[in-house]
């Protein structure tokens, strides 16, 4: 929620944006270009830790507390447990990224002002059609990202070491990054995860580009869904010692 | 939370439960049974596979072989054979950073029912309603363990499961986890109690299981037990070199050594009474003539090296599947 915060005030008491990025050029012009440069900036690494820092703590820690065994041996399902967990991870990312949005989009309209949004393509949209893009860019990003939290839970499950589960989850995405620029593999490119992360920025154009969404959906949910099984085959088959 | 038909079968039921990791057998085929009103002590040293054989009876972890009936339920397969049962497995953990109060409450969120109504019974019966306020984290280890009770309490148990409950408290911290437990023994609780420790057991206790690496060596009454193993007794005498040779000419005596000043052997009360004889007839005045208390180290020996007469196990089990 701060960084949103600093970034516009930043902005403010700058002369001029970052022009190497995309509507970097427009954040004096029009507050609503500071959400998608936060987005931009933060799609790669920001967000995705976040999101990690939780996903990838929420089994471990239990673990690590010795407060798994405890919640194991009252009434409820290993199953039950586990859905509490998925949906605390998946909510919390949720809101952290909308919170950060909506911050980022009345701090910017303070700075900047609720003005008209110049989108990839160079054409104008009036402000309330920008505010419904920039609605939308956030909630196409969820996708990439609840991905990535369901490979934290997965890894939570298995290392039961919330640093690892943490780190594992970043080092995952960046292996996926390492593969796009290998020769040979780059046609692998658009089915990686981390080349998720900007499928949004295909609203942004005129007109909308839905190649990339439509992309990301199954793409993430290829990642999401063997995630999530083997999250929960792991978390019900596991013996819990120790603690 | 309808009310169910009470489901059948003893407490705990055991059969032939062994638990590997890997090449290391830690569990090696435990059969157990545990009825309603017992107070089980589940007794063996460090490392005899106690807490694993808890750790599946509570299904936190599943057997390589063999069976765990709760009541007549298999807790590895579902959370409903907890219905009842309650305790903890080592240290009862807890939220560190949440007061013992909101810990309970979490906790009866996840029971369900009236659990969260018990709240207050459960932190008075183990006196801990002064601090309920404060965070877990600054608690001794005594209230933790104390808070561990509560939280089973707030289930309603008919069987307890503790695993050694005692372990770690300061002496007027043992009786008073003691004291408790008996009280909720004489209220009506099976209780499962896993100890290293011999007169806890035989304090509390009116059955016990003796574990040495992972299999039971003894089952049977408490009070069997104390008649069964041979005791150990110190002498101390006008001349120790006779009576050591008076001693290995016996009937009864048996393990005959010197350590320090004294000879000690093993002998059961008929046997002692014939060597004070012949040890006077021999010319030989007693000081000292007592028995030493038995230590569980003794009676593993005498349950596991020696053979002692009448000491024969009430049921080895006999291990199911290979070994």
């Amino acid at each position: 929620m701060a960084v949103p915060i600093i970034f516009a005030v930043a902005t403010s008491v700058q002369s001029g944006g970052p022009d190497d990025v995309p509507f970097g050029r427009y954040i004096q012009t029009s507050g609503l270009a500071i959400p998608l440069v936060l987005l931009l900036f933060g799609s790669i690494w920001l967000y995705p830790l976040i999101t990690a820092l939780v996903a990838g703590d929420i089994i471990a820690s239990e673990d690590h507390n010795g407060t798994l065994k405890t919640i194991l041996t009252r009434s409820l399902e290993r199953g039950q447990i586990w859905r509490g967990k998925v949906l605390a991870a998946g909510s919390y990312a949720i809101v952290a990224i909308l919170l950060s949005g909506v911050v980022a989009i009345v701090a910017g309209c303070i700075v900047s002002g609720f003005n008209p949004l110049t989108t990839l393509s160079g054409t104008r949209v009036s402000a309330s059609t920008a505010l419904g893009l920039v609605a939308a860019s956030l909630g196409f990003y969820l996708i990439p990202i609840l991905s990535i939290a369901c490979i934290g839970l997965l890894l939570s499950a298995v290392t039961r070491n919330s640093a690892a589960a943490i780190v594992g989850t970043l080092l995952f995405s960046l292996l996926l990054q390492l593969i796009a620029i290998l020769p040979g593999l780059s046609g692998l490119e658009p089915y990686l995860l981390s080349s998720q992360f900007d499928a949004w920025q295909g609203l942004l154009r005129t007109p909308a580009d839905w190649g990339p969404i439509i992309r990301s959906v199954w793409v993430c949910a290829l990642y999401a869904v063997p995630a999530l099984a083997g999250s929960y085959f792991v978390f019900q088959r596991r013996d819990v010692a120790g603690g | 939370m309808g009310s169910e038909p009470e489901p059948g079968g003893a407490p705990i039921e055991v059969r032939g439960l062994v638990k590997r990791y890997g090449e290391l057998t830690a569990v090696d085929g435990v059969d157990l049974t545990v009825d309603a009103g017992d107070v089980y002590g589940y007794l063996g040293p460090n490392g005899a596979g106690k807490t694993t054989s808890l750790r599946m009876m509570l299904g936190l972890i599943h057997p390589t072989e063999g069976t765990v009936r709760l009541f007549g339920r298999d807790p590895a397969h579902s959370v409903k054979a907890l219905d009842g049962v309650a305790g903890f497995v080592e240290a009862p953990r807890f939220y560190p950073y949440l007061s013992g109060r909101r810990n309970l409450e979490l906790l009866a969120d996840f029971d369900g029912g009236e659990a969260a109504s018990r709240i207050p019974a459960a932190l008075e019966t183990v006196e801990l309603t002064d601090r309920a306020k404060d965070r877990v984290g600054a608690y001794s280890h005594g209230m933790g363990q104390r808070l561990g009770i509560a939280a089973a309490l707030l289930r309603e148990p008919r069987l307890l499961v503790l695993d050694e409950p005692a372990t770690g408290l300061d002496p007027a911290g043992m009786r008073d986890m003691r004291r408790l437990i008996r009280r909720l023994a004489d209220a009506g609780m099976t209780v499962l109690l896993s100890s290293h420790l011999m007169n806890e057991v035989e304090e509390l206790c009116n059955r016990v299981a003796i574990v040495s690496s992972g299999s039971i060596v003894y089952e049977g009454a408490i009070a069997d037990l104390n008649r069964n193993a041979s005791q150990t007794y110190h002498l101390r005498t006008t001349d120790d070199d006779l009576a050591l040779e008076i001693c290995r000419r016996e009937p009864g005596i048996a393990d005959v050594r010197v350590e320090g000043t004294d000879v000690r052997f093993s002998a059961d009360e008929e046997a002692v009474a014939g060597l004070s004889g012949a040890l006077v007839e021999g010319g030989v005045l007693i000081r000292a003539l007592a028995p030493q208390t038995v230590s569980l180290e003794d009676l593993f020996f005498s349950l596991t090296e020696g053979s002692p007469p009448a000491a024969e196990p009430a049921s080895v089990p006999a291990p199911v599947g290979s070994s």
